[in-house]
């Protein structure tokens, strides 16, 4: 067993035992923040994986404003103590065994292939490339332009949605 | 113009005349009689035109030497029936008369229907006028016309059918004209009305046209035609001794013999010779110019013309003195019984115009009589001379009856005056009076010749015609024609020696010229019966002028057939009839041999009724019975009710048909019988079609129907818990349909 | 040297926990948080190919940008959703927001 895989392995079980207590846990806060190292040990993941860039904006997307806005909106939507009683609806049982059936199924599946792997190592300036291409309009300027109208989109939206009435 | 195409012409104008006073004129009396005194005019210029035309020819009649046009008419097979005019000396003699006779009578009935009087507003449309101008004017001038046509035609058609085709023609017009005065009623319901009388002359006759019908068709059948001269002359009259040797399915009667008898029918019934005579005497119910028209001149002559006409055919077989043939014979003995029975009938009756009805009946009689012995120009003779004293009889006794009632009406007046006095002196029953004027006038018949008498001072023109046609009709000696023609007759029966019917003829005579003696008796001579007599008076010139004009014909037409060894007198003229009119048949009939006895007795029995009929009624005074009542007791009851034949065909037959269409097939069969078919029907369809909807449309198909949607409702109402509201919920489903169906997909694609 | 499949498994692990996040939780939050796991797992992946497939192409990760954008505008148009919720019906439990229910 290399190092790499060491680490690897180490931090796999990170993320899947954070995401257990996610999706567990009673204390909703305590979920939040559990969600936050699932979401760093993901950051990890993706620098192992050499995508440096991809990790930091996972750390500042995911934990800087996804995690912290869900934590906002706990905050924001919490009756006087309804950490009480039982989180998981009624049908729990049944999500439980799809969740299994489903990556059974999926496990399966990722047998069947056999996948061509390139032994090429990742470029060095591949952060300038990214870069480039999401500027040359023979690449990915759409893309680019698009996702940043979408982005504009959710804003207002979540403005208006949230907004309060009148005034 | 050609003398064919002048035939051809004679009946138009009164056809014309009829359709245009029908369809433009009704309204317009003066111009409906013009055109319909134009219309016979111009016929009778005709007719007289191709008389006086063909009475220069020589031996006219034989072979070619006739007028006669034709042309196919309707198509029957491969050949047509042809319609076509014949003149041949019958013909033209028969134009003669009809025409002149049928001018006679449109002329009368100008004055008959009170032309020139304004229109009486009591007067109903349908009702005989009182004293005003007759209301339905123009349609009786169209109906004459129509009728003068239907007469034409027969006369100068040249094949049987055409002139059946006349024959029906006039039948129908007598139906309208009896009938004219449609809404008359009388108060008994013995009395028989003018509209039953006209549906009695048509049933009547209809009875002997079927039979002629059916003749004419077995004549065609055996011929092959229908044409005159192509069945009696044509090669010597071959096809009539044809049919004589040929036997029909009556053993003992040969064809000619059967078509004969079937063609006589049709002459009993228009004749009215007994059985068929019921409706002669009914039929006086039209308006006395009809009576003169039908029962004189026209219409009855014509079933003696048909006879004449079809001599050849009825003597097939015949030879002047052999055994005469079953048609000839049926027709001497209904004809010379008929001759009787009339006679005796018309001895007992009061009504001017019922004597002269039975005394028609009676003198066809003697014509039929005359063709069955066998004596074929006595028989035409008779036929001419008795359309023109009887048609003067006829309208004179017209003439009498309108001066009757011109003298009720003027005492009528009076009486509603001295009422009318009256009452202004007495206030106090004015009505009395005047109902009993208006009554008297109600019940006084001005055709009994018992409420007559002396109108011989007071209708002086009437008298003397009207005499002078009762001596001729009487056969009052040499000087009126009647005696010339009857004299032929009574020779005729002598000379082929068939007494029983000159005994019979003779008694027949003798009875004739009492009835005649007695009805100008009681009409004319001695002292007025009642007061309307006492102020009747004479008749305006277009009533008199055709009956002097008559009259003159009733005088001097049997001067031109006297017979050539008649003493003094025969030879001074020659028998100019015999030799014209003999010239219609192949062979021209024998010469008359001239024997003293007929002559005898027909001197003896004219002279003879006519002084008693004068002796026993000169004098009968107002209120008294008739003496032959007295004399006769029970007979004469029975004589006055003719017989009861009427009362016996409504037994044996006028009873049973209307039971059978009232009750059988009115009643029982049609509303009983079909109408309850017809119900059952309907009723029975809406039971089925409730059943069908109760048992079947509602509960299946409609319940086919609501179960579609009850189940789409019920299935939708079981299946809607699904949507839950909640999200995760809906995942979950999703998922579990993502499992399965790859799971499927997965398995199936291995 | 870590084999593909080891990121894959754990993606697809990291997944099917966030399904049963979503499936099960009845606080609509905690749904998000799962939405969150599942998205994640979703860029292990294309990052995991990118790197053992495509290494020198960009679309690998520009793929993965993209889908960062998505979630984040995702996540904050479903929670400002969440909170006007919460204010109108005063709950943010999933089970009770069933006004579309037959």
């Amino acid at each position: 067993m290399t190092p790499l895989q060491l680490i690897f392995l180490f931090t796999g079980a990170a993320i899947l035992i954070s995401a257990v207590m996610v999706v567990v846990a009673h204390n909703l806060v305590h979920a939040a923040l559990w969600l936050v190292v699932s979401l760093f040990g993901v950051a990890v993941l993706f620098v192992l994986l050499e995508a440096g860039f991809l990790a930091a904006v996972q750390v500042v997307l995911y934990i800087g404003a996804i995690a912290i806005l869900i934590i906002f909106a706990i905050m924001l939507t919490r009756r006087v103590m309804q950490d009480s009683g039982p989180q998981t609806n009624q049908q729990w049982w049944l999500s439980a065994l799809i969740a299994v059936a489903l990556f059974v199924a999926l496990l399966w599946t990722l047998s069947q292939v056999a996948y061509p792997l390139a032994n090429v190592p990742v470029p060095e300036s591949y952060l300038i490339t990214l870069g480039r291409s999401f500027v040359d309009p023979n690449q990915y300027a759409l893309p680019f332009e698009v996702a940043s109208v979408l982005l504009l989109v959710a804003l207002i939206g979540s403005i208006v949605i949230a907004g309060e009435k009148g005034k | 113009m050609t003398p064919d195409l002048l035939t051809w012409l004679i009946p138009v104008p009164p056809l014309l005349a009829f359709f245009l006073i029908v369809l433009f004129t009704n309204k317009d009396k003066v111009l409906s009689h013009t055109i319909a005194l134009v219309g016979i005019g111009l016929s009778w210029i005709w007719s007289l035109s191709i008389f006086l035309r063909v009475l220069g020819v020589e031996h006219f009649g034989e072979e070619e030497n006739v007028i006669a046009s034709s042309i196919p008419w309707l198509p029957v097979g491969a050949e047509s029936l042809p319609m076509g005019v014949l003149v041949d000396p019958l013909t033209a003699v028969m134009l003669f008369f009809v025409s002149l006779a049928c001018l006679m009578i449109f002329i009368y009935s100008v004055g008959y229907s009170n032309f020139g009087k304004p229109l009486d507003p009591h007067d109903q449309p349908g009702q005989p006028p009182h004293n005003g101008i007759e209301p339905l004017y123009s349609r009786f001038f169209a109906f004459l016309s129509l009728f003068a046509f239907g007469m034409l035609t027969l006369v100068v058609a040249d094949n049987v059918l055409l002139m059946f085709i006349g024959w029906e023609i006039m039948g129908l017009c007598s139906y309208l004209l009896i009938g004219f005065w449609y809404a008359r009623d009388y108060p008994d319901p013995k009395q028989i009305t003018p509209r039953r009388a006209a549906v009695k002359a048509f049933m009547t006759t209809r009875v002997g046209d079927v039979l002629m019908l059916l003749g004419i068709v077995y004549l065609y059948f055996q011929t092959g035609t229908l044409s005159f001269r192509e069945i009696m002359h044509a090669n010597g009259g071959q096809a009539v001794s044809m049919l004589a040797g040929l036997d029909s399915f009556i053993p003992g009667l040969s064809v000619a013999g059967l078509i004969g008898l079937l063609l006589f029918a049709g002459t009993v019934g228009k004749s009215a010779q007994f059985p068929l005579h019921v409706w002669l005497p009914d039929a006086m119910e039209g308006p006395t110019p009809v009576s003169a028209m039908i029962h004189a001149a026209t219409m009855v002559s014509a079933g003696v013309y048909a006879m004449v006409r079809l001599f050849p055919l009825l003597s097939a077989g015949w030879h002047h003195g052999g055994p005469l043939t079953p048609p000839m014979m049926a027709m001497a003995a209904i004809g010379a019984f008929t001759a009787l029975f009339a006679a005796t009938i018309a001895v007992a009756q009061n009504d001017v115009k019922k004597v002269l009805a039975y005394s028609t009946i009676s003198q066809l009689g003697y014509m039929i009589a005359a063709l069955g012995i066998g004596a074929y120009i006595a028989a035409a003779f008779h036929l001419v001379t008795h359309a023109f004293f009887k048609a003067l009889l006829f309208l004179g006794s017209g003439s009498v009856i309108h001066g009757v009632e011109h003298g009720q009406h003027h005492v009528a007046h009076e009486a509603s005056h001295s009422a009318k006095h009256e009452a202004s002196a007495e206030a106090h029953d004015p009505s009395h009076n005047q109902q009993s004027a208006i009554s008297n006038q109600q019940s006084f018949d001005p055709q009994n010749m018992l409420n007559m008498g002396g109108l011989r001072q007071k209708m002086p023109v009437t008298f003397w015609t009207f005499l002078i046609g009762g001596l001729a009709l009487s056969g009052f000696p040499l000087i009126t024609a009647g005696f010339w023609s009857k004299d032929a007759i009574l020779g005729g029966a002598w000379e082929g020696e068939h007494f029983i019917v000159f005994a019979v003829l003779a008694v027949a005579a003798f009875l004739t010229a009492f009835y005649t003696m007695r009805q100008i008796s009681l009409t004319f001579l001695g002292q007025p019966r009642t007061q309307a007599a006492e102020h009747a008076k004479e008749n305006v010139w277009t009533m008199t002028l055709p009956l002097v004009i008559l009259s003159f014909f009733a005088v001097t037409a049997g001067w031109v057939g006297i017979p050539e060894d008649f003493p003094v007198l025969g030879g001074l003229l020659p028998n100019w009839f015999h030799e014209f009119v003999g010239g219609t048949l192949l062979e021209h009939p024998p010469a008359e041999v001239f024997n003293l006895i007929p002559l005898a007795t027909s001197l003896v029995v004219a002279l003879g009724g006519l002084a008693l009929g004068w002796l026993v009624y000169r004098n009968i005074p107002a209120g008294a019975e008739d003496p032959l009542q007295r004399a006769l007791g029970p007979i004469h009851t029975l004589l006055k009710n003719k017989y009861y034949f009427d009362e016996l065909y409504d037994f044996i037959f006028v009873r049973p048909v209307r039971w059978l269409s009232e009750v059988f097939v009115s009643a029982w069969m049609d509303k009983g019988l079909i109408d309850g078919l017809l119900h059952w029907i309907g009723r029975t369809s809406m039971r089925l079609g409730d059943a069908f909807r109760n048992y079947f449309d509602a509960p299946i198909i409609n319940g086919a129907g609501d179960l579609v949607g009850e189940g789409v409702k019920r299935f939708g109402n079981s299946f809607r818990v699904i949507q839950t509201g909640k999200v995760q919920y809906y995942l979950l489903i999703t998922m579990v349909a993502v499992i399965a169906l790859g799971g499927v997909f997965l398995i199936f694609t291995r | 040297m870590i084999p593909l499949s080891w990121y894959l498994t754990l993606a697809a692990a990291l997944f099917c926990i966030g399904l049963y996040g979503v499936l099960a939780r009845k606080n609509a939050v905690a749904i998000l948080m799962g939405i969150e796991l599942m998205l994640n797992a979703v860029n292990i992946n294309l990052v995991a190919f990118w790197h053992y497939l495509t290494p020198t192409t960009v679309s690998g990760q520009m793929f993965a940008i993209i889908v960062f954008v998505v979630a984040a505008s995702e996540a904050a148009v479903g929670l400002a959703l969440i909170i006007s919720i919460y204010r109108r019906r005063n709950t943010v439990v999933a089970e009770e927001i069933d006004l579309m229910k037959w």
